[in-house]
């Protein structure tokens, strides 16, 4: 009972992700690599990526913090910071970062700060979303 | 460098059992997988063992070529690596220090990698690199995020190789004219391509090698 419970809340709690356009079919082709021998695949790989993303978003952070802004490192740290992003399968978080790139491309420093704190929320609200929907996967 | 001609390096993978050096080890597929994100070589190292292949992951192409034998300074003791058996090598292209790109002509023009196909990744879906790679010698261009399917279509062609022995010359000619050929559609990897974001050259369109996401919001 419980089980079941939990597994349709599980499913619930995804398609509300993704409803809400925050996860795209890459989280879904990563949940397919779990099995038996490795059923938390996905739970590790997100922990990974926050670590990651972390270390990224202090870096930009120290960077938006210059005088005079190398637009060349802040894209070379937002490449990184999509490419991780995009892995786990964050639609939303990759949709700021690729609107981070364009203001870094066009030299536009108040577009990079402002779309850098929209950023920064999206990315933390995923992740306050799926350490909820890991932990009810864990029941 | 020890002088009885043993190679040690202080971080050699765990695994060095999957560097084949006898017959009966050689059955299972050994890819080189090259990434400097963690993240993606967990992936790629996920992906490429549920199809059952044997994989070292490394964080660069530096310590790629470290392990392939094809430093400089390593070139002196390349006996030693007589026998290293690596059935592909599956490197990032944007990398810091080395890109794919550089460890690609690198590993082409070594005498003992050169025939060992090599696959590039990157999350920039540009076709001048794309075409830059292949015409360096690259087997395949997959686009980031890696998909199971995109893994699988590469397994399938090394296996295909195998079984298909010494017709490889059709095989690596076609793989290489694809980029022109509209006509040729594998049935196995359906070209679900939409014309809204494509560049102007058509012949590109139903190319299934460049895997071009033309859903992704690049």
């Amino acid at each position: 009972m419980d089980t079941n419970h939990s597994r349709r809340q599980l499913a619930a709690m995804k398609q509300s992700l993704f409803d809400q356009g925050l996860l795209d079919e890459q989280f879904i082709q990563l949940e397919e690599l779990q099995d038996d021998a490795n059923p938390n695949f996905v739970e590790e790989i997100v922990t990974l990526h926050y670590r990651d993303s972390s270390r990224l978003i202090s870096s930009i952070e120290q960077a938006l913090k210059e005088r005079n802004l190398d637009f060349n490192k802040l894209d070379t740290l937002m490449h990184q910071f999509k490419g991780s992003s995009s892995s786990i399968g964050a639609k939303k978080v990759k949709a700021e970062c690729n609107l981070f790139r364009e203001y870094c491309r066009a030299g536009n420093a108040e577009g990079c700060m402002r779309s850098f704190q929209q950023l920064k929320k999206e990315h933390a609200a995923l992740r306050k979303k799926l350490e909820a929907y890991f932990q009810v996967s864990r029941v | 460098m020890d002088s009885n001609g043993v190679v040690s390096w202080p971080r050699m993978p765990e695994n060095m059992d999957a560097f084949a050096l006898s017959p009966e080890q050689s059955q299972e597929v050994h890819v080189l997988a090259v990434d400097d994100s963690l993240v993606d070589r967990k992936v790629i190292e996920r992906l490429l063992k549920v199809l059952a292949c044997k994989v070292t992951a490394v964080d660069s192409g530096l310590r790629a070529l470290q392990l392939l034998g094809l430093l400089d300074e390593q070139k002196m003791a390349s006996e030693t690596f007589v026998g290293l058996k690596v059935d592909l090598i599956i490197t990032d292209y944007c990398m810091p220090g080395m890109t794919g790109y550089e460890l690609l002509k690198k590993i082409k023009e070594s005498s003992t990698f050169k025939e060992t196909p090599v696959v590039i990744m990157s999350s920039e879906n540009v076709l001048p690199r794309i075409d830059r790679c292949l015409e360096e010698g690259a087997e395949d261009f997959i686009v980031k995020p890696v998909k199971l399917s995109d893994v699988k279509r590469l397994k399938d062609y090394m296996t295909t190789k195998e079984v298909r022995g010494e017709s490889q010359d059709r095989e690596g000619n076609n793989y290489k004219r694809k980029l022109l050929d509209t006509s040729d559609v594998s049935p196995s990897s359906p070209p679900s391509i939409s014309s809204s974001t494509l560049p102007s050259s058509p012949s590109v369109i139903d190319s299934p090698i460049r895997r071009l996401k033309m859903t992704s919001t690049d």
